[in-house]
């Protein structure tokens, strides 16, 4: 992030809005909601001058629950509204939050593609394994044996490794969360809105209804035994071998952020209009 | 035989023969000169190698569409030339110039009785270093129509500026041998000498006049996915919006794409992203969006032949359905479509400032016939039609986005504004934003969305009306070109005949229609499509207070002046 204008005395608190969540009692996006609140607050910036943009699902719901300008949009496009908005408002502090279902499969390709772009925004994914708000069908990164309505018996295909993705398509910052640790996850989302270019967060963020077994999680996750690194090789060896639970910053990289052609060297189209001229 | 009023030319070869490079540049030198004109180029799918034309009209006064025939067929080679069937039409009068090596001549020819000269072009070529047969192609028509060699020159040396002395030397040679061997050809026909005019005269595309249009109204940001037959919109865009401080940015899918102006005009940049049909379904869901959050955006689709992939590089209006009736929910929406090249620039330019005024998704419908069309123009004048989004100034506690008001235009906070925040959404809100299922919030909003589009007034440009007729002819889009040359004949064999063309589609104005069909004894609805799409929005929208033919015909072919004149003097 470029230029932080900053707002003096923030609280957490004033980055909440008073509408009540639909979330289910104990699901993990109440504690991502905090985070981003703490964030924010770290960071000081006025919540007028950020934008959190989503697309559809129990986690795309977030935007309105904070006080900052929001948009709440079609499913699995978010990124590419937020690059939209991005590119001409500079200014912004833009953060984008999807799901496992948003985020990975009906909006894959503009996940690679925002990754390559490398647009100065904050990418953060709640991946709960499971499509929670149609009730419970398996997700790209949904485990192949687990059972489902829709795919009775697991689905038999290898999970999306994201992260990796993430490293191949060139985003420029990569982290694992785990919504149990809303203060560390809001220090993590601090670096990555700081960080210049695409930073992508992934939140473990159990779902209680249809994956009561995620509850298991806060026992499994760890911060991950090595320090970030900014080397890719040997980020694409340590998340490829990770079993998903390592936590921290992951990837640091040092691309630089995209920048739209400059060349403001008329305001007067009669300029534009010479093309035509005989 | 005495000065016609205009002159059609059909210049032909295989890709990559440059015929078309022949056909750019007799339009500029004609322009230059002081004619109006047309041209359109007509080619198969390949990138190379295939068929090619350049089919070009000059005429005194502006000019819309394409003859029934033409005057002029130049063949540097026909080895691909029957594919274009009946898309280029030769009569008696037709002079054609031929390559006696240029392969046997396309039925179109020997059918028509047309006079042919043999010239062979490309033997004419080798003699020249580096020659080139579309420029002995270019010095042939030159000297038919009537320009100097200079004036023929002129074009083709803007266009070699860079490629040395030695390319401008052999083509210049090239055109001078043209000229030598066309003397003593009578093309039969001259065009009147054009009127001395002190008006700045332009040349470009329709495409490029949509883009221009569309930053007249305000444009800044342009999210680009290329496709047959949009892409120029998006290629002019590019470096022009850089230069005046805009931005394109290339999405990875016309999803993107429309997703992405969506979150420009948000932020309070105005947006535009160009596609055609294939494009233009994906992005449909997208524009509901649009509506639902009242976001100004501006969707061009030049449309091809349909359905799928379709005929991807020839025109066809049946876009019509998916424009007007495409998003799923009740989504007023405005869709608009401009009637040549010149009425591009204004189109686009009162689609942005509609969209903008109303925040609300405009559809632009233009097409590949209108869109890779070159004319030379005047330069329309500037029109007042600029951006003017109601931005809220003052916000006060407890700001609702979506305030019910008198016009259902509420006041927009754009991101930055303190006190403003909202969150924009797709599902169903309350004035403030908020996502309810509420039955009173759903029709509130429905209400809203609907009437700040019924209530306003969109003024004379909504339609073109011309003549008083008991004969109305209605039609739309490219199409009114070739529609207003029929009824000037139809009134010159003293049938009585008006032309009505909505310049809105979306949303329906029954009163205005009413008014511009009074008194009218019989209608007759113009369009290209197969299953009379525009026949049938007119059914269900507007009162047709007297009988109804209707012709229509899907593209390939367009749909020419001398048919419509035909279905006019046929209905007796």
């Amino acid at each position: 992030m470029s230029s932080i204008v900053t707002s003096p005395a923030c609280k957490p608190g004033d980055y909440k809005s008073d509408i009540k969540p639909i979330w289910c009692p104990g699901c993990g996006d109440y504690h991502v909601l905090m985070s981003f609140t703490r964030a924010f607050a770290q960071l000081s910036l006025p919540s007028e001058k950020i934008a959190v943009v989503s697309g559809i699902g129990c986690s795309s719901r977030i935007p309105a629950y904070t006080n900052c300008y929001g948009f709440h949009g079609v499913h699995g496009r978010s990124l590419a509204l937020a690059a939209g908005l991005k590119v001409t408002r500079p200014d912004l502090t833009v953060v984008v939050a999807s799901g496992d279902g948003d985020g990975y499969s009906i909006g894959g390709n503009h996940f690679l593609h925002a990754c390559r772009r490398n647009i100065d925004m904050t990418y953060v994914v709640m991946d709960n394994h499971i499509y929670g708000m149609t009730k419970g069908q398996p997700s790209p990164t949904t485990e192949p044996e687990f059972d489902t309505a829709l795919a009775p018996g697991g689905t038999g295909l290898r999970p999306f490794h994201p992260l990796v993705v993430a490293l191949a398509s060139g985003a420029n910052f990569i982290a694992r969360c785990f919504s149990g640790q809303p203060n560390e996850t809001a220090d993590v989302l601090a670096e990555a809105i700081r960080h210049p270019g695409f930073a992508f967060v992934e939140i473990l963020s159990p779902c209680v209804t249809f994956r009561p077994d995620e509850k298991a999680w806060k026992d499994q996750v760890r911060p991950a035994p090595v320090a970030a690194t900014s080397d890719q090789g040997k980020a694409a060896r340590r998340l490829m071998t990770d079993d998903g639970f390592n936590l921290g910053i992951l990837y640091r990289g040092n691309r630089a952020p995209f920048k739209p052609a400059v060349g403001v060297t008329t305001t007067d189209l009669s300029e534009l209009e010479k093309d035509f001229e005989l | 035989m005495g000065p016609s009023p205009s002159i059609s030319i059909a210049i032909i070869g295989s890709g990559g023969a440059g015929a078309l490079t022949t056909g750019d540049c007799l339009l500029e030198a004609a322009s230059t000169v002081g004619w109006h004109g047309l041209s359109t180029r007509t080619l198969g799918p390949q990138i190379r190698g295939g068929e090619a034309a350049a089919l070009l009209r000059l005429a005194v006064r502006p000019v819309d569409c394409l003859p029934d025939r033409f005057d002029l067929l130049i063949g540097i080679d026909w080895l691909n030339a029957h594919r274009f069937g009946n898309e280029i039409k030769a009569g008696p009068k037709t002079l054609v110039i031929s390559d006696p090596r240029g392969g046997d001549l396309p039925p179109m020819v020997t059918q028509a009785g047309a006079r042919v000269v043999e010239i062979p072009m490309k033997e004419l070529a080798k003699s020249i270093r580096d020659g080139r047969p579309n420029m002995i192609a270019l010095g042939i028509a030159s000297r038919l129509l009537g320009f100097t060699v200079e004036q023929a020159f002129a074009p083709i040396a803007k266009r070699l500026a860079g490629k040395g002395p030695a390319a401008i030397e052999a083509s210049l040679a090239g055109i001078k041998v043209g000229f030598e061997e066309a003397s003593g050809i009578e093309l039969g026909t001259q065009l009147s000498t054009p009127k001395p005019s002190s008006a700045r005269r332009w040349l470009l595309s329709g495409n490029e006049a949509t883009a221009l249009g569309a930053i007249r109204g305000g444009v800044r940001f342009a999210a680009a996915y290329p496709i047959t037959p949009a892409t120029e919109i998006l290629e002019w865009l590019a470096p022009s919006l850089t230069r005046i401080g805009g931005v394109l940015l290339q999405a990875e899918d016309e999803l993107a794409a429309i997703n992405m102006i969506i979150g420009s005009s948000y932020g309070g940049t105005p947006a535009l992203t160009a596609t055609s049909g294939p494009g233009l379904s994906l992005m449909i869901e997208a524009i509901g969006l649009a509506t639902s959050a009242e976001i100004p955006v501006v969707i061009i689709d030049v449309m091809r032949g349909g359905p799928s992939t379709g005929i991807p590089t020839k025109s066809e209006q049946a876009d019509l359905n998916i424009a007007i009736y495409g998003l799923h929910g009740d989504a007023p929406h405005l869709v608009l479509a401009p009637q040549s090249v010149s009425d591009c620039i204004f189109t686009t330019q009162w689609a942005t400032y509609l969209a903008e005024t109303l925040q609300a998704p405009a559809i632009v419908l233009s097409d590949q016939f209108m869109g890779q069309s070159r004319a030379a123009i005047e330069r329309p004048a500037d029109v007042a039609f600029i951006g003017a989004r109601n931005v809220a100034t003052e916000i006060s506690e407890g700001y609702k986005r979506y305030a019910k008001v008198a016009n259902g235009v509420s006041p927009m906070a754009i991101p930055g504004m303190r006190g403003g925040q909202y969150t924009a959404d797709g599902l169903t809100h309350s004035e403030l934003g908020i996502p309810t299922s509420g039955a009173a919030d759903h029709l509130a909003q429905l209400d809203k969305r609907r009437d700040k589009l019924e209530q306003f007034n969109f003024g004379d440009h909504w339609a073109s009306v011309e003549g008083k007729g008991d004969l109305a002819v209605i039609t739309w889009g490219s199409l009114t070109g070739a529609v207003r040359e029929a009824s000037g004949r139809a009134i010159a064999d003293g049938i009585n005949v008006r032309v009505v063309a909505p310049r809105l589609l979306a949303p329906v104005q029954p009163e205005r229609l009413a008014t511009a069909l009074a008194g009218v004894k019989r209608i007759l609805v113009v369009e290209q499509t197969h299953s009379g799409q525009f026949h049938r929005y007119l059914r269900a929208h507007y009162d047709l207070p007297a009988p109804v033919r209707v012709f229509n015909r899907p593209g390939p072919l367009p749909i020419t002046s001398g048919e419509i004149h035909h279905a006019i003097t046929d209905w007796r």
